[in-house]
Formats: structure tokens, sequence, C-alpha cells
């Protein structure tokens, strides 16, 4: 049995994130020889003396032709210990989009930033960006420790200015790990470099490997949205009726009595079934079908959550929403809003506020959100939608805002305010995490 | 299949990736009006339909099959194809290259590869029987374009992909809206890898057409590959068959799919021997992914798998 870790990673332009990458793979062995030598080939046809790592991951022909990562690209790589699922998300044009997509999923996100600058602005904002979308951990990978001579107090007081920042969102000390490290020479990636005497903790795959992978918390309250009904309809199933879905938190048992909503009736679970049968209990990222006491109609859309800790079911909804598109939101526009399997319209009725990356903090009232820009905003919905905090669950907590016309994906959509600082707080205090019930994928 | 089980500890990978894709399918089911799987016989397909079956258990599977069939295929890997569909009484639709040659809308190639000239039938038979949602057994670990695609990956009304103007994909929220004439292709095996294929092959017993395996052939070499002699030529002037142990790690158009020599004659041993393998899938066996850097991304964006 080897466990899943899904991680991101964030930097800026320069910071050297691919041939970060490059290295994991490397040295993990997970770059195999026809790879490599595409990369010897393609290094010695630039003219290069040493073989550039970030040809492994750049993969889209105009990404090689300008030197730059477009598109978040995902990587695969396991050591005896785990397997990884590596988000990698390029820290330039469309930073936000990328970061906000990488994170979604991301159980450790890591942090690169380069030790002659330090923690920048934009380090700042991805932060901003990681802790919004509640990735539990981050690890500050200080690259490039080769080009400040391996000097501690540089490393130090980058240390201290990451601290800080997480700090303020919300991040508690045992979610943060730093680590010196050069991608580059391999300093501290994959083994343990004789440059950093001063540095005892762990090399970064040696971090990766042993995290902990927050289990998806068992004593949060159940939900799980209805993807499909199974009616086999044959000889001997004549009478199968299943709900089929993925829990999206907490955990069901037979017997469990439970509200579909947004109907409101109660019914009791029989059974939870599988093509490889029957389960006692299903808990959160679980792809099971459940059979209930009572013939109830109940379709794709509808969610079936705890009758006794309920969701909020409202068509009144605050949220904060990352802008993914180039065209710009304004109060009034009419979008679809897709939450769990159910998708309905919606309004935004009012702009009430945009987090402003530059000062870090938020603009009242503004005109519109644009492309990257994060805002707090009220929407009215069509339906009524069964909705938990972000906070509380990143799964019933979130939602996409869809163009009516084209279908594309605008938003990345948020329930409440995830985030004090996003919220107008003027100096967001630290506190012991996020409280996030569903870090799962 | 059938016991009660203790309440287990979902911490496998291959219990996440299992869990991730059925609830891919059932999404797609939900959403879409006339899905289609793509089904070769090879070992992604197979898997991709082993997970189809168990995510609408104890109903069959609402989609069709379809297969490209180049006419360049192994005769193994059609019977084993046509087994799997009887055995589980599904419906195939194959599009034959041969039939678009025929008529003249695709001409056959100098080298005799059959490969490129998927795309047609396959964008063709999309839009013949107006199809919304294709899966395919594509994994983002087999090559870097892929590993750019999204798990719901937008088709313009040319079957195109266009990496420039790929949705974001948020948590596990699929966006699968488009308009008449486009469709979604899905890849339900994206998170997975070539050892994760086996050991799920392994835990779940999947069979696979006996070519994977290890057996002795009549091939010869070309560009560095062993090559097997068909109907899409044998061995050239200058290029002696030989007799051989080998096995195949991917299953393709016979005039691009190398073998690899291999002693693998069990699951165990083919785990073993990817394990320990210095070479990826494609790079050991695909004549067609050698052309350029770039030669998936453009054919991608041309509208293949």
């Amino acid at each position: 049995m080897t466990d899943l870790l899904r991680l991101a990673t964030a930097g800026s332009v320069d910071d050297g994130k691919s041939t970060l990458v490059g290295r994991l793979l490397y040295d993990t062995k997970s770059v195999l020889a026809d790879q490599l030598d595409a990369v010897h080939r393609a290094s010695a046809d630039k003219g290069l003396s040493t073989p550039d790592l970030s040809l492994l991951v750049d993969g889209l022909r105009s990404e090689r032709e300008q030197g730059i990562t477009i598109d978040v690209a995902y990587r695969y790589f396991a050591t005896p210990k785990r397997n990884f699922v590596l988000a990698d998300t390029p820290g330039h044009v469309q930073y936000t989009r990328n970061t906000v997509t990488g994170a979604s999923t991301a159980q450790l996100a890591v942090v690169l930033v380069d030790a002659r600058k330090g923690v920048i602005e934009q380090t700042r904002r991805h932060i901003v960006v990681l802790a919004l979308l509640g990735v539990p951990r981050l690890a500050l990978a200080v690259n490039k420790i080769d080009l400040v001579d391996y000097s501690e107090a540089v490393y130090q007081q980058i240390v201290q200015d990451f601290h800080a920042h997480a700090h303020g969102l919300g991040y508690a000390e045992d979610a943060l790990v730093t680590i010196p490290l050069s991608a580059l020479v391999g300093d501290n990636v994959v083994d343990r470099s004789a440059n950093t005497p001063w540095y005892e903790g762990p090399t970064l795959l040696e971090h990766l490997e042993s995290v902990p992978v927050d289990a998806d918390p068992r004593d949060v309250p159940f939900r799980f949205p209805v993807q499909y009904v199974i009616r086999p309809r044959t000889e001997d199933f004549k009478d199968y009726r299943g709900y089929a879905g993925q829990v999206a938190a907490g955990v069901v048992r037979a017997g469990d009595e439970i509200v579909v909503l947004p109907g409101g009736r109660t019914t009791t679970v029989v059974k939870i079934d599988t093509a490889d049968g029957e389960l006692e209990e299903a808990t959160a990222g679980q792809s099971v079908t459940l059979l209930l006491e009572h013939d109830l109609d109940i379709a794709r859309g509808d969610l079936l959550a705890t009758a006794n800790a309920r969701p909020r079911l409202t068509d009144e909804l605050d949220v904060t929403l990352c802008w993914l598109s180039d065209k710009e939101l304004r109060a009034g526009a009419r979008v679809l809003i897709k939450h769990g399997t159910k998708t309905t319209q919606g309004m935004v009725v009012t702009l009430r506020s945009r987090f402003d990356e530059q000062s870090l903090s938020t603009v009242d009232g503004p005109e519109s959100l644009g492309l990257n820009e994060i805002g707090q905003v009220s929407l009215r919905t069509a339906e009524q939608l069964p909705v938990d905090d972000y906070s509380q669950s990143r799964r019933t907590g979130a939602f996409l805002v869809i163009d009516q016309a084209d279908g594309s994906t605008l938003a990345a959509g948020l329930v409440g305010a995830p985030l004090p600082i996003l919220n107008g707080a003027q100096s967001p205090t630290p506190s012991d995490g996020h409280g996030l019930v569903n870090p799962g994928p | 299949m059938s016991l009660l089980t203790d309440a287990p500890l979902r911490t496998d990978n291959l219990d996440a990736l299992e869990s991730e894709a059925i609830h891919i399918f059932r999404e797609v089911a939900g959403e879409f009006d006339r899905p289609v799987i793509l089904f070769s016989g090879g070992k992604d397909s197979t898997v991709l339909l082993h997970l189809a079956l168990k995510a609408f258990w104890p109903a069959p599977v609402p989609f069709a099959l379809l297969h490209v069939d180049t006419g360049h295929n192994f005769q193994e890997v059609l019977d084993f194809r046509d087994d799997v569909v009887r055995l589980h009484d599904l419906r195939l639709v194959v599009a034959e290259v041969q039939d678009w040659i025929d008529d003249g809308r695709l001409q056959e190639r100098p080298d005799g590869t059959r490969n490129p000239l998927q795309t047609v039938p396959l964008l063709d038979t999309i839009n013949e029987r107006k199809y919304d949602a294709v899966f395919g057994g594509g994994r983002r670990d087999e090559e870097k374009a892929r590993a750019k695609e999204r798990i719901f990956s937008l088709r313009n009304a040319f079957g195109q992909w266009e990496p420039r103007r790929q949705r974001p994909e948020l948590w596990n929220l699929y966006n699968g809206r488009h308009k008449p004439g486009e469709h979604v292709r899905v890849f339900p095996l994206s998170n997975w890898t070539e050892l994760d294929i086996w050991r799920y092959i392994q835990r779940e017993s999947i069979n696979l057409p006996s070519i994977y395996y290890s057996h002795q052939r009549e091939v010869f070499l070309r560009d560095g590959m062993w090559l097997a002699s068909g109907p899409w030529g044998g061995p050239r002037d200058n290029e002696t068959a030989e007799l051989k142990t080998i096995r195949y790690r991917t299953v393709g158009d016979g005039s691009c799919t190398g073998a690899v020599e291999s002693e693998a004659t069990s699951i165990e041993d083919v785990i073993a021997e990817v394990t320990a393998s210095r070479l990826t899938e494609r790079g050991a066996t695909r004549a067609d992914d050698r052309l350029s850097e770039a030669a998936m991304e453009d054919r991608k964006r041309e509208g293949y798998f």
C-alpha cells in the first residue's frame, strides 16, 4: 500500500520552478533514458553545456520556443514511500488562474523564492491565493541558495518574512516548512547538501515523503451530491434504485438518517453498494452507490446530507470569486453556477469589494472584476443551493461560475470569505490553522 | 464479487484513482446526451472499460464503444476486443480506415503507416453519430503535451485541441458545456501512470490480449524498433526477420508499434519489468512519437487523441 500526495508548485518568473520539478523527477529517477536523451539533444541544440532540466516539463511548442511555462502541467513521480501527483503552475501570465487551478486540489504547495530576492510581492500574492483555496500545508523552497554563498543569514531573513506572512493568513507553525536548496545544483532537493551544514531540516523530497497527508476528517457532517441514478431494470435487479456519487465530506454508514436537499425529506441509508460488494461505511473521496429506505423523488443535482447537521439552504450567497476570464464581471451579470452536481442560473447583485494585490488590502465597491482579480460578491441563484462555507468544506463550499453564452469557466467561487484579509480585516491575527474539514482532492 | 468488507481505510493510491475515474464516468453520464468510449482492446482502454462497468454496476454501461481500426491491428487484439464486447453485451461501432481509403477520403501514406490516418475517420464518426463526449484512455504521464491536457478537454467543431484556450479545471467540478458540433474528450485515466495501470490490472484480475505477455514472434529491426511483419509491410531488402522472444508494451497500429524483448510471461513479471525499465512506454515502442519534439502536440491539435 502506497498513499498519494497531491501537491502544487507556486513561484514567480525565473525562480527556477521548472528546474526544480525537473530535478525532482530526475533525482527520483522518474525521468527515463529516452526523455533524458531528448533533453540532452535539445540542450545541445540550444548551445547549453549542461542539460536544461526545465525542458523535461515545458511540453508545448510555444513554451520551448519562449523558454517559459504557459499552462498547468501535471507530473507523476513515485518513491517507495509515496506516489505524487504534482500540479506545476507557471508563475507569470495568468498566475492567479493557474495557481487557483493547481491549489484547488492540492494537499501541499511548494512555494519557490529566489534566495537573492527573498519573499517578494508576487510570493505574497501566491500565498494569499494558496491560503484562500485552503491548501493545508506550505513548503517554502528557498532556491538558488548557492548564489548567496549558502548564507544562513540570508536564509533566516527569508524564513522570518515567510512565517510572518503565512501566520497572518492563518497558517499554524506545524503547517509550514522551509528548506534552503538549489534546484540547479541539487542541494537539499533529494540529497542532503554538504554546503548547508547549518540546516538540520529535511530535504524537499524527505519532507514530501513524510509530511502527513491530512486524512479526510471523519467528525464532520456527511455530504453527498447525487451524480446519477442507477436503475438496472434487469431480472436480477428489478427494483434496484441506487444513488451514485462520491462522498464529498464526512462518513456515511448503513442506518444513518439523511436529508435530501433541496427537497427536505428525510430517509435512512439502507445499504452502501459498490461493484466489489457492500460496505459498512464510506468516507470522503469514495465513489459509492447509496440505497435508501423510502422511494423518494431524487435526481442528479440533489444533495444528501446528515439530517442533524444540514448545510445552509439559500438562494442568496455572499461569496469570494477568483475571476479567471478576460471578460470583466459587472453587477447585474447573469451567469451559471455549478455547485456539486447542480447547475443553476445566477445573478451577480453587487460587487462588494476587490482585493488589491499591491497593498494586500481590500477596495470597497469596485466597478468591475477583471482577469486574475479576487473579490467579494453577492449572488442570487434561481434555485436554492445547499452550501457550507468554503472554510468548512472545500467541496460543498466551492462552485464554478460559467458563461451562459459560450460555456467557458469564468470564475472559481468560494462560499463565504475564507480569509479575513479579503474581508477587509486590517491586521489578520494568527490562528491555529484553517479548520478545513475536507482538504482532500 | 460481493462480500461485506470491513470499513476500509482508503489510503491506497489505486483506490483513490479508481474513485476519481468512477466519479468522472458518472459525471459524463449525468451531463451528456451521447457519450462513447474509445475501445481498441489495448490495456488502457480495457482498464477504462473495467472502470465504466464498475461505475454503473449493477446496471449496464450506458455508452457505446468505438474503435477506429487502421486495418493494421494485431489479430489477437481484435479477437480480444470482440470477446470483451460479447462478454459484457456491449455495443461496438468500428470505423475502418480502409473504407476511407477506398472511397478516396484518405490516401495511403508512402511509408505505409496508418496511425496518422485515424484522425479523420474518428472525427467523421463523431460528427455522423453526434457523439458529444468521447472517453479516451490517455494518461498525462505518457508524453509532455499530454501532461497539459485537461480531464474534460473541449474540442472545436474540427475536433482540434487548442492548448492555450483550455478551461481551468478546479476541484472536481468539471465543465462540459459545449456548443452544437463541438465535443468533449474525457480522460478518466489522466492521473494514472503506466505502473498504476499494471498494478490495477493485477489487483482486479483484468484479462488482456496475449501479446502483452512474452511470446515468440518473427520480427525485424527498423529505426531501432522491433516490428512484426504484416499487411503494413514486412522486412525490406536490407532488413532481416528473426524469431525473438518479445512482448508488446503498447498496442497500436502494427506499422509503428514496436515489440520489446521480454521474458515476462505473467503480470508479476511485467510489473517487475516496467518498474526496472529505463525507457518510457512511448519512447520504447512508438515510432510515431519519435518524429519530433512536438509530434504528439501536433497530432493532438489536429484532433488525434
